[in-house]
């Protein structure tokens, strides 16, 4: 099984070169503009409306109201269980995994409804990729880890599979350390290159939007900052949205963050998550609007 | 402001083709699983149906005649129900102390490796088919076994059935035992160890009371299966009709529920019979299926309890 | 959760105790349930090749290849050899597929409702049913309501109904399997966008068939031992059968034995004729064949089990 071996084929070089290969994929699918007219910078691609999800009886998060922008790193933090991943796991549709889930109010994709009854989740999921706090490869060899997405999305051409494996591998920065062992079963990576496997695995179906749960929690901090850094890399390309209890991580990357907290309810006891603030990074950080938020960032809590 | 492209719900719609495959390989495996229901429903159709057939036909006093000979139109359950009685209750005592203390060894004595070569070599006991038990009964523990040291040993006797029957049973219990045994938590041996007791009174005193509910269970599982076990009595206690009304003919012949419904079964070339002798044999069937079904809801519930504690 | 009390241990002293007596009594007799256990195993095994040893030692091939006879220097195994090979096949081709599927489709597919609970409660209460039983479905329904697709009284029933018994089994033993693949695989492939469908045959069942195939194999064994249903069925319990030869068609639709059926028959026999060793060597040819089996799927789990 052969790659390109083109030496010359550097991450800055790729996009170009991508538009032809995936546009063969679906052509209807794809969602990116022809042509590269840049977008603006405060474009929204999620709007989110009057979202709360109940899991039974019990509210995670309710009354979340934000807009996740184009190609900028969303921060979503907060304490345990106020409702990130909840909130996180709506924008792929992942909570429909959970039976006694349910999800009120609407999540706008381009000006779409997720929960739209008409809506695919699986499409939306192509389009929307995620990568999990536990990095989860399958326990095939690197290429099949890769190609698996591609795969069932419908390309069948070998050649074309071994250049799309190889410029996601590329993306995750992976790519050179195992292009000679890429029949290797994945199970042999350590963890951090693991991980780096699952955000090429979600890349490789070309998603515009990469939803990413605590991706670095189970990681050591070298294996961190390459991750880290790789989303700096990509986040012209792709929309990153990412939910992380290291508020240090939020206010290196992200562009916007997102403070989330629960409240107990009186009479029920129970705790609910809720969206305190949501601002540019820089804001939250230095010059927060919210007593909570200050509270949070400054260490007095959480 | 939203994105210069915009999408449609049509956009969001997955490939007819995927989706299409999808809700077939759905519906096709949601059909495999309901022949097991229709699995069931059969059976209580096809012994109900009989059953009450025999009912009708048979008056209710030759229930309680002396000896079972169906084709005289005489149906002595109780004959029935105490030779099953019997070998239940000779298999239990053989399985369940052996049981018991494999299940005890394998649990608290044996290291790691051990239980892993001896666990699969007691799992070989179960899986011996039931005639080479019963095979077993006659060449061996009748002539070899029982004969050698007691006198007044029939050459089919219930006893050597009951033995035969508790060596397929002793697996069994083994293996229900020890999963209640390891469920145990480690802390609770820990605790006993800490205040000075040695291994056999923690046994005792912590890990069976703890695991009670699962031997418990493992008990009605094993009497389950050997109220069910039909070849090796069909073999070994002679199928004769006979009547047993005292439990001190342990040593003659007899006949059980199962072993009689063997005898209807095979002794005739009927594939279907509208007289009550073979219908009979639907009506101890349906008795069978209940009996049992009762015992493994009950067992089942006991089973619940350990999952509950832990 | 109720919390157990430790009383009474007593052996608080300090001091070295030389006999523990109970504590030794206690350790012995559990060893002895183990050994017993081996002595009843070994027993029985070392009876069965003392039986027969006569016969496997002098006629072996023609013990093998021959068919039930009067005869007792004559019969020979290989017709209950025949039939037990054509009701594993049966029984591979109906309960294994229904089997695996329905396991698929409780583990995979089904959300938890009453439904799906009742499913699976009734396959447990079906997994203890005793196996005459389902020697009288098989003879109310295959052999007499479905005789004319099944021809009555033939193997194809008789497959049938060991289909219907060890169904329950392959059903819990693949649901097991399926459980044992990490949840995190399904969701990743489900999250790249995959169908439920596309996540099971591709990542779900290929991880879980080492498993499945050996709880399969397992189910086998057990089927291929099995005689009250056959019984019932209508496999041949005599001495003597013609057994149908010729074209398949002919085989499906004449009368079986199978080898629990041929010892069944033999034990029963007067011992001072000779049928008492052939039931014995017949005893360890199926014992072996089962032995096999079991050998088989525990080399399967041992081979290619994964350790998540």
């Amino acid at each position: 099984m052969r790659l390109s071996p083109d030496p010359s084929i550097t991450t800055a070089a790729l996009p170009a070169r991508r538009q032809v290969n995936f546009g063969m994929m679906h052509p209807e699918t794809r969602t990116k503009p022809e042509g590269g007219a840049p977008p603006s910078a405060d474009e929204v691609i999620f709007d989110v409306v009057d979202l709360s999800v109940r899991y039974g009886g019990f509210t995670a998060v309710r009354d979340v109201a934000l807009q996740i922008n184009r190609r900028q790193i969303t921060a979503m933090i907060g304490p345990s269980g106020c409702g990130k991943s909840t909130v996180l796991r709506c924008f792929n549709r992942m909570n429909d995994l959970i039976e006694i889930a349910r999800v009120d109010g609407r999540i706008l994709f381009h000006g779409v409804d997720l929960y739209d009854p008409a809506v695919d989740p699986v499409e939306v999921r192509r389009r929307i990729g995620m990568v999990f706090q536990k990095p989860n490869p399958f326990p095939k060899s690197i290429y099949d880890n890769v190609a698996f997405g591609p795969k069932v999305a419908g390309t069948r051409d070998k050649a074309e599979l071994d250049d799309i494996v190889e410029q996601s591998l590329q993306k995750a920065a992976l790519w050179d350390e195992v292009k000679d062992r890429i029949d290797d079963n994945a199970y042999g990576l350590s963890g951090g290159q693991q991980q780096r496997l699952c955000i090429a695995r979600a890349l490789a179906v070309d998603p515009e939007v990469l939803l990413m749960d605590e991706p670095c929690s189970a990681l050591d901090p070298i294996a961190t900052a390459r991750i880290e850094d790789l989303m700096q890399q990509i986040k012209d390309e792709y929309t990153i949205v990412i939910v992380t209890h290291n508020m240090q991580q939020a206010a290196r990357v992200s562009d916007r963050t997102a403070f989330f907290v629960t409240e107990v309810n009186e009479e029920s006891d129970r705790r609910t998550g809720v969206l305190v603030e949501y601002d540019h990074t820089d804001v939250i950080f230095s010059n927060p609007s919210d007593e909570r938020t200050e509270q949070y960032v400054t260490g007095r809590f959480g | 402001m939203v994105g210069t492209t915009p999408l449609t719900v049509a956009d969001l719609q997955g490939t007819a083709r995927r989706m299409r495959r999808d809700k077939t390989m759905r519906v096709v495996f949601g059909a495999t699983a309901s022949v097991s229901i229709i699995v069931s429903l059969l059976i209580i159709v096809s012994l109900t149906r009989e059953a009450a057939s025999f009912i009708t036909k048979v008056e209710l006093g030759s229930l309680w005649d002396i000896g079972w000979f169906p084709r005289r139109g005489s149906f002595d359950l109780l004959t029935l129900f105490a030779g099953s009685l019997l070998v239940t209750g000779v298999a239990m005592v053989v399985a369940a102390p052996l049981g018991l203390g494999a299940a005890f060894y394998l649990s608290e004595y044996a290291s790691p490796r051990l239980r892993r070569t001896l666990k699969p070599i007691i799992e070989v006991l179960a899986g011996i088919p039931s005639v080479v038990i019963g095979f077993f009964a006659i060449s061996f523990i009748t002539p070899d076994l029982l004969s050698r040291f007691l006198d007044d040993v029939s050459f089919f006797n219930l006893a050597a059935a009951g033995i035969g029957v508790g060596i397929l049973t002793l697996p069994l219990i083994a293996s229900v035992s020890e999963d209640a045994m390891r469920a145990v938590p480690a802390s609770l041996r820990e605790a006993a160890y800490g205040l000075g007791s040695r291994k056999a009174t923690t046994c005792v005193r912590v890990v069976f009371p703890a695991a009670v509910s699962g031997i418990v269970a493992a008990f009605i599982i094993g009497i389950s299966r050997a109220i069910g076990e039909t070849m090796v009595v069909a073999i070994a206690a002679g199928a004769t009709g006979g009547s047993l009304r005292n439990f001190t003919q342990i040593f003659d012949p007899g006949q059980t529920l199962t072993a009689a419904m063997a005898a209807l079964g095979a002794g005739t070339d009927q594939v279907k019979g509208d007289d009550a002798a073979f219908q009979s044999l639907y009506f101890l069937g349906l008795l069978l299926f209940g009996v049992t079904l009762l015992l493994n809801v009950i067992s089942a519930r006991f089973v619940r309890r350990i999952r509950e504690r832990y | 959760m109720a919390v157990t009390t430790v009383a009474g241990v007593g052996d608080v002293s300090l001091a070295r105790r030389g006999h523990d007596v109970k504590g030794r009594l206690f350790h012995l007799l559990v060893v002895l349930s183990v050994v017993l256990a081996f002595v009843i195993l070994a027993a029985l095994v070392w009876d069965m090749i003392a039986g027969g040893e006569s016969v496997l030692t002098e006629r072996l091939w023609s013990f093998l290849t021959s068919g039930l006879n009067s005869d007792p220097e004559l019969a020979g195994v290989w017709q209950g050899v025949k039939g037990t090979l054509q009701l594993s096949i049966i029984v591979v081709a109906v309960a294994f597929p229904l089997g695996i599927g329905s396991a698929i489709y409780i583990e995979e597919y089904a959300s938890d409702s009453r439904l799906t609970r009742f499913i699976s409660v009734n396959i447990r209460n079906l997994a203890g049913v005793p196996s005459i039983v389902f020697g009288l479905l098989g003879l109310a329904i295959f052999v007499q309501a479905l005789g004319g697709v099944t021809g009555g009284r033939t193997v194809i029933a008789g497959g049938l109904t060991l289909s219907a018994l060890v169904l329950p089994i392959v059903i819990i033993t693949s649901q097991e399997a399926l459980r044992a693949v990490p949840s995190g695989i399904r969701v990743g492939a489900l999250a790249l966008g995959a169908t439920r469908w596309e996540t099971t045959r591709h990542h779900v069942l290929p991880a879980a068939l080492p498993g499945i195939l050996t709880g399969n194999v397992l189910a086998l064994a057990r089927a291929a031992g099995e005689a009250a249903p056959l019984l019932l069925v209508g496999a041949v319990s005599g001495v003597f059968f013609v057994g149908a030869q010729g074209t398949l068609e002919q085989i499906l639709h004449g009368r079986f034995t199978a080898m629990p059926m041929v010892i069944f028959s033999w034990a029963r026999l007067p011992a001072g004729q000779g049928w008492n060793v052939l039931a014995a060597a017949a005893s360890l040819v199926l014992l072996v064949l089962i032995f096999v089996m079991n050998g088989f799927a525990i080399w399967l789990r041992n081979r290619y089990e994964q350790r998540w």
